[in-house]
């Protein structure tokens, strides 16, 4: 789709495939990503939006899962085409991954100076005390206070925001190339939120990434994206810049989505919310044409029985939708 | 987090029976060699080719046979054929691993129950009586007992089993109830103003049931062993009765020389129990894919 | 007029041994001197974030827990005083309505049976009435009479949560209780359960507590708003009056933190320095002043007091 990108995925599919069916996950997915540029990936529960970063880093479970169709160009090379070890030295190294839930992603029985240093060590051939010291170098980085000592902390010593920093940390320590972070404050307070969200920003600046942040917050999306990506059910069915997403929406659902979030306005409390009726639909069981149809206060006769194709309506804003 | 990876894939003992049932490989291979030795039992005075406990005339010629044409598991030092008594001893060998496991059961739960729900001091009292009870040997404990009772027997197998085999199930409840009791959906009907009673029964324990399930296949097996340990020891049946466990002391003397003697009952034993854990592997899986880790 | 619930000057501690055998106890102030008052028909938002106390203050009033001091009127029934059978009567009037939409229903039993229980318990319906008001439950939160027969596994988050309203609501409450009801909910679903409340609130003339961290859904739902931090209550005020003009430092940096949908603006935030310290070590005078941008001498020491300093506003903060 565009040149000079540092990531580009073409028509990517992962399906799984379960007892009760053919899962599409990610059914046609194509997006790319530029140098230093942050990408947002918007979407509810099975969208596909995690299931995409983990077929970038080929981190699918296999089975049920399996990458079925597509591309996906790194750096002029189809990763899904790669022998594993040469996946293997482009994870953590440059292209790095970061979940949603600090606890689960550390290893308990390590101290976290020591999980850093692994990483280190795993891409690079240097003495474990060289390694141990840039672990406590990308612990200060991440504005870890006295990182010398409480590298030699374990995880559950530590609060949720610093865990979190932590796997920053982890993630962050060879200096890739590129960022997927699924989630990264979900699970976090709103305050520590807003740090971690700042401090992800300021080191994107500082190493001049690009980031693939996943996240169903639009707030979030909106004050850290350079451009949005908007899937529902394993497709994209928007993208734009940040600024043109959200002035003027194209999409049914996106303007959807829009509207039915609480604003935090002076005056405007008995305005009722405009919720999209109905629910997520079930993956096993999608109708066809459109999948948004069955929910979309805008349907018409046309959105049956073809889906529509994903249109570029405005120079850099693309939708899914006949209307748009 | 996902809402469908939330939404998990157990299904309740409820659901086993209305309908829900799932066919994993673990139940149907499970029932099908239960069925073959319940059958067995069952049909034992049929299918048997001779009477089990009458010593046939002309001792001398049908003692210790090994497996031939007219006797397939051979004779032991008496000339009484061994398929036959294999066969008989299938009925009292299940008979106590299962009467022994329905007695356990209740006494096990009511005390899980218990212990779980009231806490402090109730669960102090419980749980310590339970220790100690488990800190016993549990050979000790049987040949204790054994002897209080006077007589080893079939009477006195299923009371010292039983005696042993509680506290198993007890801890397993506890544990269950002990979680279970901070579940938001137990908040809920407190709220709604539930008593104590119907708290334990109608919530509680139902919500216990897969792992109680499991957990009796599990301790089938378990007092088949132990039956056969004790009847191994003396401290089993008696004669004439007949038992995996005590055609297993019958033949030990004779291990090397004449094989069979352990060898038939052994494989019985062997894969009844075998039989079990698959079946119960197989339940817990469709009950609660969780329970596995 | 008569507020319909006060709550004054509530504590709840719970002990914690430090130490294997002689440890010195320490306690957990999970809630420590909380007091405010509900009118009837009003909704009041409690917002703070992890550790706070919010969940604990929803379930103190709720006598689900004993407390360590204070009182919860309910009307004019000291509900901590009730004997068994007041207690059975006065929870009739009290709901409760939870987070997780996955462990507030009992897996095992049909939605029938849940919803149901209440009438059961409480002796209102059986047999076929029961199933009759169960039907019209249903329906009043957006299912339909199929669902009776059905169990929790086969439901969305969303229809969950809804489920749970029907059971709440099925033995006549006054008051209700909402313990983050849509945080565990996606975004476009959120909407609808919110808008849910909003006309059961109307057509049934109900009484909300609706318990939050998302100041943005506790705004958009209440009429007043109290913020909790550590255990207290730091602010308390209606809602736009909260938003226009936050007093404590708290609600300022809670309100800054919260992400704009306008990529246009970029704002000055207030970002809190370190982690939310814990309710085991509650630090000395004024509990926030560890992070408090504004912190000055007197904060240190000296624990500031909850006090109306403009009309229906009260804070609690020396810098007023």
């Amino acid at each position: 789709m565009r040149n000079g990108s540092l990531l580009m995925i073409q028509d990517l599919q992962t399906h799984f495939f379960t007892g009760e069916g053919v899962v599409r996950a990610v059914d046609g997915v194509t997006l790319s990503v530029r140098p230093g540029e942050t990408l947002g990936l918007v979407g509810e529960s099975g969208c596909g939006k995690t299931v995409t970063a983990l077929s970038i880093l080929r981190l699918v479970p296999d089975p049920p899962g399996r990458i079925v169709g597509g591309t996906i160009c790194f750096d002029g090379r189809d990763l899904l085409r790669l022998p594993e070890e040469e996946m293997r030295s482009i994870r953590g190294c440059a292209i790095s991954m970061i979940f949603q839930e600090p606890m689960t992603s550390l290893n308990p029985v390590f101290t976290v100076g020591e999980q850093v240093a692994e990483g280190i060590r795993h891409h690079q051939k240097v003495s474990r005390r060289e390694a141990w010291d840039r672990a406590v170098e990308v612990l200060r980085r991440v504005k870890i206070p006295d990182p010398a000592r409480r590298a030699y902390e374990y995880p559950h010593q530590l609060s949720g925001g610093l865990r979190q920093r932590v796997m920053i940390a982890m993630a962050l320590a060879l200096g890739p190339r590129l960022l997927i972070a699924d989630e990264p404050t979900t699970a976090l307070d709103v305050t520590i939120q807003a740090q971690i969200i700042e401090l992800l920003m300021g080191l994107q600046e500082e190493m001049q990434m690009a980031v693939i942040l996943i996240t169903h917050d639009l707030g979030v999306i909106a004050e850290t994206a350079d451009r949005v990506v908007v899937m529902y059910a394993g497709r994209v069915v928007e993208e734009a810049s940040a600024e043109q997403l959200f002035e003027t929406p194209l999409h049914p659902y996106t303007q959807g989505l829009l509207e039915s979030l609480p604003k935090l306005e002076v005056g405007k409390r008995h305005r009722r919310l405009t919720a999209i009726p109905g629910v997520i639909p079930n993956l096993l069981d999608l109708p066809t044409g459109c999948k948004f149809a069955p929910r979309c206060p805008k349907v018409i006769g046309d959105c049956w029985p073809t889906e529509p194709e994903l249109k570029e309506v405005r120079p850099g804003h693309w939708a899914r939708c006949i209307l748009a | 987090m996902s809402e469908r990876a939330r939404r998990g894939t157990g299904r309740s003992v409820r659901g086993l029976f209305s309908g829900q049932w799932q066919w994993s490989p673990g139940i149907v291979l499970g029932s099908a060699i239960l069925l073959f030795f319940g059958l067995m039992a069952l049909l034992s005075t049929l299918l048997a080719p001779y009477d089990p406990t009458r010593i046939p005339e002309g001792l001398q010629g049908l003692s210790l046979l090994p497996p031939r044409g007219d006797h397939w598991f051979g004779t032991d030092l008496l000339g009484r054929d061994l398929l036959s008594r294999v066969l008989y001893g299938a009925r009292i060998s299940l008979l106590i691993g299962i009467v022994v496991e329905l007695v356990v059961t209740p006494i096990g739960v009511i005390i899980g129950l218990f212990a779980g729900y009231f806490g402090g001091r109730i669960d102090s009292v419980l749980m310590r009586t339970t220790d100690a009870v488990m800190a016993f040997p549990a050979l000790v404990l049987a040949i204790a007992l054994t002897a209080l009772l006077e007589q080893p027997g079939l009477l006195s197998v299923i009371i010292v089993l039983t005696a042993v085999r509680w506290t198993t199930v007890a801890r397993l409840v506890r544990v269950q109830v002990l979680s279970l009791r901070e579940a938001e959906h137990i908040a809920a009907i407190v709220a709604l103003g539930a008593g104590k009673g119907r708290i334990i029964f109608r919530h509680l324990l139902p919500n216990c049931l897969a792992p109680i399930l499991v957990a009796m296949t599990f301790g089938v097996a378990s007092n088949i062993l132990a039956e056969a340990g004790l009847g191994f020891l003396g401290l089993g049946i008696q004669p004439p009765m007949v038992s995996w466990g005590s055609l297993l002391a019958e033949g030990a003397v004779y291990l090397t020389a004449k094989p069979w003697l352990c060898v038939f009952p052994g494989l019985a034993i062997t894969c009844t129990v075998l039989g079990f854990h698959v079946l119960g592997d197989g339940l817990r899986d469709v009950l609660d894919p969780r329970l596995r880790s | 007029m008569e507020p319909l619930l006060v709550v004054k000057d509530l504590k709840k501690y719970f002990p914690v041994k430090r130490g294997l055998w002689f440890g010195e106890r320490a306690d957990v102030r999970a809630v420590d001197g909380v007091s405010f008052a509900i009118g009837r028909g009003e909704t009041l938002g409690l917002v703070g974030e992890s550790g706070c106390g919010k969940s604990t203050t929803a379930r103190l009033v709720l006598r689900l827990l004993e407390p360590t001091a204070g009182e919860v009127y309910f009307g004019k029934t000291p509900v901590f005083k009730a004997n068994r059978k007041e207690m059975h009567q006065l929870r009739r009037k009290m709901q409760i309505v939870f987070q997780d939409p996955y462990s507030s229903l009992d897996p095992r039993m049909s939605v029938k049976d849940i919803v149901g229980e209440g009438l059961v318990i409480h002796r209102l319906a059986r047999g076929q009435e029961k199933t009759e008001r169960v039907a019209e439950l249903l329906e009043m939160v957006g299912l339909g009479r199929e669902h009776l027969g059905r169990y929790p596994h086969e439901f969305s988050g969303g229809q969950r949560q809804r489920i749970g309203i029907a059971r709440a609501l099925a033995v006549g409450p006054e008051l209700l209780i909402a313990d983050e009801p849509v945080s565990a909910l996606d975004v476009s679903i959120q909407a609808q359960v919110i808008n849910l409340f909003e006309d059961l609130q109307e057509q049934l003339g109900l009484t909300y507590l609706f318990i939050a961290h998302d100041l943005r859904v506790v705004k958009h739902i209440s009429d007043r708003v109290a913020v909790m931090y550590l255990g207290q209550i730091v602010e308390l005020a209606e809602s736009d009056e909260l938003y226009r003009n936050p007093l404590h430092p708290y609600t300022q940096a809670l309100l800054s933190a919260i992400p704009v949908i306008d990529p246009k603006t970029k704002r000055q935030r207030i970002i809190l320095e370190g982690d939310p310290p814990s309710p085991i070590q509650v630090p000395a005078g004024c509990r926030f002043h560890p992070r408090c941008p504004k912190r000055f001498d007197r904060c240190d020491t000296e624990a500031p007091v909850l006090r109306e300093v403009a009309p229906r506003h009260w804070v609690s903060c020396h810098l007023y």
